[in-house]
């Protein structure tokens, strides 16, 4: 499948947060966004995961037929989506259900982020770490190609985010495609990326009072 | 689709029923109001026995109310929603689960408690029946009328008064028929089936638009 965007703006509120913005990526390859605080990076993700209408410009897939980009796309936000009072196994049975496209069982997919053994704990019982793996292993329970990733490695120790990129690069060797918005290198190779900086219109640049009000 | 629809409802069912869930509040709540109109209106038998199915409706209405606005809002607070959002299962079908669900926790344990509790407002046997057999066909309005309510406010912080002020004149017709299908169940003028069908009617209506209009709702709000 290949995703192209063009000319794409994004206005919330008053307040403009970035134009012109375009990119294209296909199978196997990951674009990492990169912004200061507030640059627009999440707005983007949810437009892309379409949560929030494009102000202007479009986005366009090819290759995925009938489906909208919504329904081949797996989405990891800032909020985790787990309820405390579920397991973790239950939370991410629960996802693989709503994702459909089945592909690891919920218990080999906890395995896959190293907490097999969290599986039969309540999700509120888990750390901050722990509860963001278990969002992450919502990536193995479904077969969807492109992977939304906002702030992806945010609480993970180090042996977590060389395990995070482990499973990114396998995912791209599989021809699927990954958007994440970070400020932490994902220690990904051959990644493309795009500052949302260089988008931002003059008047709202990095010192001026209106930049610091995200 | 079913899986998807089976899986929201067991889910809900699931966080109703643990701990920090609302599963009980309702039905809590329902008791209190029955068991303090006596207090306030003194031992009446026969006052109590007359306006006995208004006040289990009217109380039906309000704990109905009470859990409401949570419906959506757990699922925009905690990002569970992006979940059903980016189903390939239609949004619909996913609102009618947690319609469904709402139902099985609140509606449903109201109508079948309400013979119990109206033996505290000193009701004949034929008017607990009636009133039961109300509540399971009416109960139904309630929740799927107030859904599109909580659809609307989900993603504010506190929407449990707005949500309270859009739906319930949208329940009024629901609780109008729900009333005098009861009574007409004990005497009256009127057979009980005109009233209750009419309310069998309603219940039918709420669902198929309660259902389109949350899905909308949800779509813009949440």
């Amino acid at each position: 499948m290949r995703i192209s965007v063009e000319g794409l703006a994004c206005r919330r509120g008053e307040r403009l947060l970035f134009r012109d913005l375009s990119f294209s990526l296909a199978s196997g390859e990951a674009l990492v966004v990169t912004g200061r605080n507030g640059a627009g990076k999440s707005s983007l993700i949810a437009m892309l995961a379409g949560r929030l209408a494009p102000a202007a410009g479009a986005i366009r897939a090819e290759g995925i037929g009938e489906a909208t980009l919504a329904e081949v796309t797996n989405h990891v936000g800032h909020k985790e989506g787990l309820k405390a009072a579920l397991t973790a196994e239950e939370n991410l049975a629960f996802a693989g259900a709503m994702l459909g496209r089945p592909r690891l069982s919920p218990r080999e997919a906890l395995a896959r982020v190293g907490l097999a053994r969290a599986a039969d704990l309540p999700a509120g019982y888990l750390s901050a770490g722990q509860r963001r793996r278990v969002a992450l292993a919502r990536l193995f329970v479904s077969r969807r190609p492109l992977w939304l990733l906002d702030e992806p490695t945010s609480a993970l120790d180090a042996a977590s985010q060389v395990r995070l990129a482990e499973v990114m690069q396998g995912h791209l060797a599989e021809g699927g495609l990954i958007i994440a918005a970070t400020h932490a290198p994902l220690g990904l190779e051959g990644t493309k990326t795009l500052s949302i900086d260089a988008h931002v219109p003059s008047v709202d640049l990095p010192g001026g009072a209106e930049g610091e009000r995200a | 689709m079913t899986r998807a629809f089976l899986a929201l409802v067991l889910r809900d069912l699931r966080l109703a029923a643990r701990v920090g869930g609302s599963g009980a509040m309702g039905l809590v709540f329902f008791l209190m109001l029955v068991a303090v109109v006596p207090f306030a209106l003194g031992p009446d038998l026969n006052l109590l026995a007359r306006i006995g199915p208004a006040l289990l409706w009217f109380s039906a209405v309000l704990a109905t109310l009470i859990g409401l606005d949570r419906l959506f809002q757990t699922d925009v607070e905690d990002g569970a929603i992006d979940l059903i959002l980016s189903s390939d299962t239609p949004l619909e079908v996913l609102v009618a689960a947690k319609g469904v669900a709402h139902w099985l926790t609140t509606g449903l344990p109201l109508a079948l408690l309400a013979p119990l509790f109206g033996l505290l407002l000193a009701l004949t046997p034929g008017a607990m029946l009636a009133v039961a057999a109300t509540l399971v066909v009416g109960t139904p309005a309630l929740t799927f009328i107030g859904a599109v309510g909580a659809a609307l406010t989900a993603s504010l912080g506190r929407g449990g008064l707005l949500l309270a002020i859009l739906v319930m004149p949208l329940m009024v017709p629901t609780l109008i028929f729900g009333v005098s299908a009861a009574n007409a169940a004990t005497g009256g003028t009127i057979a009980f089936l005109t009233p209750f069908l009419i309310l069998a009617a309603l219940s039918l209506v709420a669902i198929v638009i309660g259902i389109f209009a949350a899905a909308a709702a949800l779509r813009q709000s949440a």
